[in-house]
């Protein structure tokens, strides 16, 4: 813990160049037994998430928590303001008037839901994060671009510096680097 | 697609939807690029300083307007609703083929529409704000506009829930909001793309503050993906009700020529029939000054024309129902407006809607002339202008001659509504001038998922063996 010392280490990354060679070497690291494993890309690659071990994401829990609430909301704001707090006699027309109340109900619904999935997102993500250690691995700004990264964090009970560098560099990475905490 | 490069011996007939010879690098520099010059072009800052002088219009006969009231308009009863509605109504249609691009066809995994989503987007986002102006200014007091939401007030009182004037304030609020989130997550990857290729500092503060933080990781893009899709199955239902909800402005009154039925489904094909006709209005002479022929391609015009094709038939069975209905329904009024739109004193404005929005963009089953970029362009404008008429002979022509023959009156517009009206386009180009120069108006990251590059192969285990030798590590960071 004394970074006078010795810096500590974040984790070791390593470099490809192809969705290919990384998803292969994903696949390789997972089932050598690391778990804590991030995978940078610059595009969605649907089986890089899958090799590392990540197969579900709770997005639609929080766009349906969203949804719900904003649908009911919508419903008993129309309710309440429309028939209990001021309730207005139209030539004797029901208060409680549903089909009239559609609309309102809907496009609070899908309000409600739209936030769910954007702060889902945001907050499941980690994000907002200016800040973070992978930034420190040179040439991590091709990530955005046109490089693959495989990021095998200290943290990881199998991790063990050396041998897991020579590790990444036998699965054809292009480059593997520590990176600093 | 994917699946059809799969099978061996199949060659998918179309062209493909970005021109050959793109890698990941140069597609990112071929979109960056544009953002990053280091000087303005002659002809951006000239397109930007005829749009702004639109704006400023704007600007003075909003300041007069609220200065004097909207007596200075030319609306007057019987015709209460007259330009302001006419083109809030347009500019919402218009804002619609934004979403549709953007959510309806990455629903349909229609992967071509993955270089016009953004663009199409920003268009959306500026025609909404467009919109937005007209009813709260034809309030005639928008410093009290936000009496329109539902809030605790000392007044005692709530809005009216039962009126689609306050559904209309739900759902255009709604819709400005979902597509600015949707948009703005969309930017996010592309953010940190312009973050990590910037040169100065202050772009890289700039872009790395909006990307959050943004680092690709796999488990991000997982949720990222997740959300967006999502986003996506929202905005479609969102957007088909935003319009229906606009034409239950007019279909739950009682004025003959409003009253009917087929409203909803006419005005949503009406308005992405509108938003195309936008999208290729503006997206045909960007790809020309910007040399974006290789990623907006002749298959994206192509298909553009034809979902106008499509949509202008449907809209073109609306009229035809609204015709039939009038007879079928031997209401003397309803019968008495369809002669009156048809041969009455603004009579020629329904022959030119006819014109514009029926027989022109017949062209376009000829292939030849959706291969013609000029004439594309033509029939769009001839869109643009056939429906802002539309809106005119259902919204003016229905009011000025209703049930009494004692309160009927023609409609004049002042030099007020059109300076308002023109002064929209104005702004609106305005904006999207300032869009295509500071923002990257192409996706990156969703095109570089179309190369072929960016599929994963499988079986790699022979080349992936031994391409190292002896465990040493080339350079890392290059």
């Amino acid at each position: 813990m004394n970074k006078q010392e010795e810096p500590t280490i974040y984790g070791v990354m390593a470099r490809f160049d192809t969705p290919t060679e990384i998803v292969h070497a994903a696949k390789q690291v997972h089932a050598a037994g690391y778990r804590q494993v991030n995978a940078y890309s610059p595009f969605p690659i649907e089986e890089l998430s899958e090799a590392i071990g990540f197969h579900k994401d709770r997005i639609s829990l929080t766009v349906l928590a969203g949804g719900l609430s904003g649908a009911i909301g919508g419903f008993l704001l129309q309710y309440w303001t429309s028939a209990i707090d001021y309730p207005i006699n139209v030539g004797g027309r029901p208060l409680l008037s549903l089909p009239s109340f559609v609309p309102i109900i809907f496009e609070s619904g899908i309000l409600l839901a739209a936030f769910g999935a954007v702060i889902g997102m945001i907050v499941m993500n980690g994000l907002p994060r200016p800040y973070h250690p992978v930034f420190n691995a040179p040439g991590f700004g091709r990530a955005s671009r046109d490089r693959f990264f495989l990021c095998i964090k200290s943290t990881d009970p199998k991790f063990d510096g050396p041998a897991t560098h020579e590790f990444l560099i036998g699965l054809g990475a292009k480059g593997v680097t520590d990176v600093e905490e | 697609m994917a699946e059809a490069t799969k099978n061996k011996g199949y060659v998918d007939p179309r062209p493909p939807v970005i021109g050959p010879g793109y890698d990941f690098n140069s597609l990112t520099n071929k979109i960056a690029d544009i953002v990053f010059m280091r000087h303005f072009q002659k002809g951006w800052l000239f397109g930007l300083a005829v749009a702004f002088l639109g704006a400023l219009m704007l600007f003075n006969t909003i300041g007069y307007l609220v200065l004097k009231g909207v007596g200075i308009w030319g609306n007057s009863v019987p015709v209460g609703w007259a330009f302001d509605i006419i083109n809030f109504v347009w500019w919402i249609g218009i804002g619609h083929a934004g979403t549709l691009i953007s959510a309806v066809l990455l629903l349909l995994r229609q992967s071509w529409r993955n270089s016009i989503n953004r663009f199409a987007e920003a268009m959306t986002l500026f025609a909404v704000a467009c919109a937005g102006l007209f009813p709260a200014l034809h309030t005639g007091r928008p410093w009290v506009d936000y009496w329109l939401f539902p809030y605790p007030n000392t007044m005692g009182m709530w809005p009216n829930f039962r009126s689609p004037l306050m559904w209309d304030v739900f759902a255009v609020s709604t819709y400005a909001t979902v597509s600015a989130l949707f948009w703005y997550i969309g930017l996010i990857p592309d953010l940190a793309t312009m973050r990590d290729s910037a040169k100065e500092k202050w772009q890289r503060m700039i872009f790395g503050m909006l990307a959050m933080g943004w680092r690709g990781d796999a488990r991000h893009w997982h949720r990222y993906e997740s959300a967006y899709l999502l986003l996506a199955g929202l905005s479609t239902p969102l957007v088909l009700s935003v319009h229906s909800i606009v034409s239950f402005d007019f279909a739950v009154g009682i004025i003959p020529g409003w009253h009917t039925t087929v409203f909803p489904p006419y005005f949503v094909a009406g308005a992405i029939y509108a938003g195309f006709a936008m999208v290729l209005t503006i997206g045909i002479p960007v790809r020309k000054f910007y040399h974006l022929e290789d990623l907006i391609t002749m298959r994206h015009i192509r298909n553009m024309s034809k979902v106008m094709l499509a949509t202008g038939l449907i809209v073109g069975y609306g009229y035809l129902m609204e015709l039939f209905i009038s007879w079928y329904s031997g209401n003397t009024y309803e019968m008495f407006m369809m002669k009156n739109r048809m041969f009455g004193p603004y009579g020629y404005m329904y022959w030119l809607l006819i014109l514009c929005n029926i027989i022109v963009p017949q062209v376009l089953w000829i292939k030849k002339y959706r291969e013609n970029l000029k004439i594309v362009f033509l029939v769009s404008m001839f869109i643009n202008v056939g429906m802002w008429l539309e809106r005119f002979v259902i919204i003016v022509m229905s009011l000025n001659r209703d049930f009494l023959p004692s309160s009927w009156r023609m409609y004049k517009p002042t030099v007020f509504d059109f300076s308002m009206f023109f002064g929209t386009i104005g702004f609106f180009l305005t904006l999207m001038f300032l869009f295509i120069r500071f923002v990257p108006m192409i996706p990156i990251f969703e095109m570089k998922a179309l190369l072929p590059q960016s599929k994963v192969e499988e079986k790699r285990e022979e080349a992936v063996e031994g391409s190292l030798p002896g465990g040493v590590a080339p350079q890392f960071g290059d």
